[in-house]
């Protein structure tokens, strides 16, 4: 039946694809002027100008949206490869942001250990690197990925979210409660830890308005992350989980071990949550345990569906967009509406209501997302029956075709 | 020869299983014997505290596990509906009819309430299906399950404008005070939680098993097509059942309004979830299990909450779903769900 849809459908619309290659030079050289605009032309832009930009666009909301960038990017390749569908990602950026805590600040204050960080000797916790944190947080997180993974292998879709749900529960209540585990202080509880270390490069350490360092780091770390979904997508692994999300018996079948591979997709994108969460805690400078919400989970599915399951780009489009909306673009156009209009409307408290209409009205209307991967869009619109079930079903009618 | 290791394995898998049962089981049993020896009436009255707020987890948890056993949906906005069944009663009751003390009108208007709050989210659930769910019935499970989360936000925006964004009080129509007996204090709250929560419960019960309607519900969830084919209207079926589940939930809406007399926007959110993790439990889509699971969890919750040796509240949902992702790695179907061989 699917080939079938498959060969009427490429037939009606013979659509050039854009390939791999101009997609990631078009992102690169996005990147690249974006940087360029903010480095050096906004600068000598008029102040009109300069405060437009601070009130739709500002620096550190771009460094955000890139965070979401990297987390969204993660789950994709367990929801959008793999076809696991994960609702407690939130835990992995939480362990990931309070790896960052423990080895990048002075919250360890009994210890007194430095490595290659640019913080003053003297000063008592544990200080790493930025990078070897990243690396840190991203063994630890694929560690967690495994140990979350583990117990859900043998469960159906709607289990397996569940028992992820309860992950992504429990993980940012320990460090909620963690504050006295038999006397050890892990999490500083609700006060969270802060302040955490700045980024150090080339022996500078920055400082909180070197925001378009920061954006480097930022991107090299989305695309790092991007470098690695594609190639993983169209190597052995990469078909693999194409394989198991479409069909898990008949990938088994053909001989590919579920419970290696599937494991291998939480760890990549528990991975990539954690280098999210690092990041998260450089750039809000603390950890605070109240903010791992399962909102935080919901908004990345959001991003990866809107934006277009298993597709990269679509992925990075719908995380910026939904990041951009959340952060600034919902109240500065509340803003400019209630002055034009001579109104008070608080634009901010709409945000569930248009949150959620926005999820709805794309899954009524187009559930494949923004820039759909072409295979998961045929699969969208595989049995498509608008109006409910009403006629008997098409599946007669498709054979009859044959 | 590889069928005999297969089979060698199984029996070391369900061994292992066994005995690790066993002893989680005898670890908890030895921990609630020894905290009912040192306070019994402790004891006592902290479990009749769990199995109402697991009485309360079971109206809704059967909301999910109906819609679930249906159109295998987990209905995220269910939660919500029942936080916007509270707050309907709220209004029903102290705003509307000026209802606050325990008197014989109030309990007239409680009875009026629980009536036109099981109509009104039976109401909002139905039209919830036929404007979103219906149309995606035969989308992948993805793209109803995102739909429901947007749900879930629309009801919590109505919650938050109704209610505001802190958490308000609210009178209460049942009488104060405890009911004595050998030495235990318990609250008339939590037997008129019983005397509401039980019968309902019956009517399910024989609406499932026993009427036309409830046999529909029943082909429907076995095989869609073939119920069909049976000359059974799936739309109004479907529609049901989303009606059913949805006077369920305001009917714990009001409960909760009135045992606690509070409300806030977001308490769908939190309720909801324990009670689906209750559904999941029983094995979703069984209605026993559902009623079964939610008076296991609000017993584990009780206990935790308020036993002398216990982690107490702040570790509450970490105990739960501990204990409900350890059942989901040994027993996957739930506690009363049938293994389902999978379709090829």
């Amino acid at each position: 039946m699917a080939l079938i849809t498959r060969k009427k459908k490429s037939s009606k619309k013979q659509r050039a694809p854009f390939s791999q290659r101009t997609w990631s030079l078009g992102f690169l050289g996005l990147a690249v002027a974006i940087y360029i605009f903010y480095t050096y032309i906004v600068p000598h832009t008029s102040d009109g100008f300069q405060s437009q930009i601070q009130t739709w666009f500002p620096p550190s909301s771009l460094n955000e949206a890139l965070v979401w960038v990297i987390a969204a990017l993660g789950l994709n390749i367990v929801v959008g490869y793999a076809g696991l569908l994960d609702l407690g990602f939130v835990a992995f950026w939480a362990i990931g942001g309070y790896t960052a805590g423990w080895f990048m600040s002075g919250f360890f204050n009994q210890w007194h250990i430095h490595f290659g960080s640019e913080v003053a000797k003297v000063i008592p916790g544990v200080h790493l690197s930025f990078w070897a944190v990243l690396l840190i947080g991203a063994v630890i997180c694929a560690f967690f990925g495994i140990l979350i993974g583990a117990p859900t292998l043998r469960l159906k879709s709607d289990y397996l979210a569940i028992v992820t749900l309860g992950f992504g529960e429990i993980i940012p209540q320990i460090f909620v409660n963690g504050e006295d585990i038999h006397g050890f202080n892990l999490s500083n509880g609700t006060k969270g830890i802060s302040p955490v270390d700045s980024i150090g490069i080339f022996g500078k350490r920055l400082g909180p308005f070197d925001l378009n360092y920061k954006y480097m780091i930022f991107v090299a770390m989305a695309a790092v992350m991007v470098f690695i979904s594609l190639r993983l997508r169209s190597g052995r692994l990469g078909r693999a989980w194409l394989a198991i999300r479409e069909d898990e018996l008949a990938a088994s079948m053909m001989g590919i071990p579920l419970m290696r591979t599937k494991l291998a997709a939480y760890a990549v994108g528990a991975i990539s949550g954690g280098l999210a969460g690092v990041a998260y805690a450089t750039h809000v400078n603390g950890i605070f345990a109240e903010r791992f919400q399962f909102s935080i989970s919901i908004i990345l599915l959001a991003m990866v569906v809107l934006g277009g399951m298993g597709n990269v780009w679509g992925v990075i489009v719908g995380a910026l967009l939904i990041a951009w909306v959340n952060s600034t673009g919902l109240p500065a156009a509340g803003d400019k509406f209630n002055s034009v209009f001579n109104t008070h409307i608080n634009f901010p408290s709409y945000t569930f209501l248009i949150f959620g209409g926005l999820l709805i009205l794309m899954m009524l209307f187009r559930r494949e997302g923004i820039l759909p991967e072409s295979r998961l869009k045929l699969i969208m619109h595989e049995t498509d029956d608008e109006s409910g079930n009403e006629q008997p079903h098409d599946e007669i009618s498709e054979e009859e075709d044959l | 020869m590889a069928g005999v290791t297969y089979k060698t394995r199984q029996l070391r898998r369900r061994y292992v299983e066994r005995s690790f049962a066993t002893i989680a089981v005898a670890g908890g049993s030895f921990w609630l014997l020894i905290n009912l020896i040192k306070s019994p009436s402790q004891f006592t009255e902290v479990t009749f505290t769990g199995l109402s707020n697991g009485i309360l987890y079971a109206l809704i948890a059967l909301g999910y596990t109906l819609v679930y056993g249906i159109i295998e949906l987990i209905n995220f906005a269910h939660g919500d509906l029942f936080m916007l069944g509270g707050l309907f009663s709220a209004h029903f009751i102290t705003l509307w009819f000026n209802q606050n003390h325990p008197t014989g009108a109030g309990y007239g208007v409680l009875l009026l309430c629980l009536v036109a709050v099981m109509a009104f989210c039976g109401i909002i659930n139905v039209g919830i299906e036929r404007f979103a769910y219906r149309r995606l019935r035969r989308a992948p499970k993805l793209a109803p399950l995102i739909t429901a989360v947007g749900m879930s936000f629309i009801i919590q925006f109505v919650g938050l404008r109704w209610n505001g964004s802190g958490q308000k009080t609210w009178p209460s129509l049942l009488p104060a005070g405890n009911l004595k007996f050998l030495g235990v204090r318990l609250p008339y709250t939590t037997l008129i939680s019983f005397i509401v929560t039980i019968p309902v419960l019956l009517a399910l019960t024989y609406i499932v098993t026993q009427t036309k309607q409830g046999k529909a519900m029943r082909a429907t969830a076995q095989d869609q097509d073939a119920s069909r084919l049976m000359g059974i209207n799936v739309n109004r079926t479907i529609s049901f059942t989303f009606g059913l589940g949805g006077a369920l939930a305001g009917a714990a809406g009001l409960l909760f309004e009135q045992t606690r007399g509070l409300t806030t926007y977001n308490l769908g959110y939190q309720l909801g979830l324990i009670a689906f993790t209750a559904a999941v439990m029983g094995g979703i889509g069984n209605l026993q299990g559902a009623v079964l699971g939610a008076v296991i969890i609000g017993l584990i919750q009780g206990w935790n909450d308020g036993l002398p040796i216990g982690l107490g509240q702040q570790w509450s949902n970490t105990v739960v779903f501990s204990i409900l992702i350890l059942l989901m790695v040994f027993k996957p179907t739930g506690l009363l769900g049938k293994p389902m061989t999978e379709k090829v």
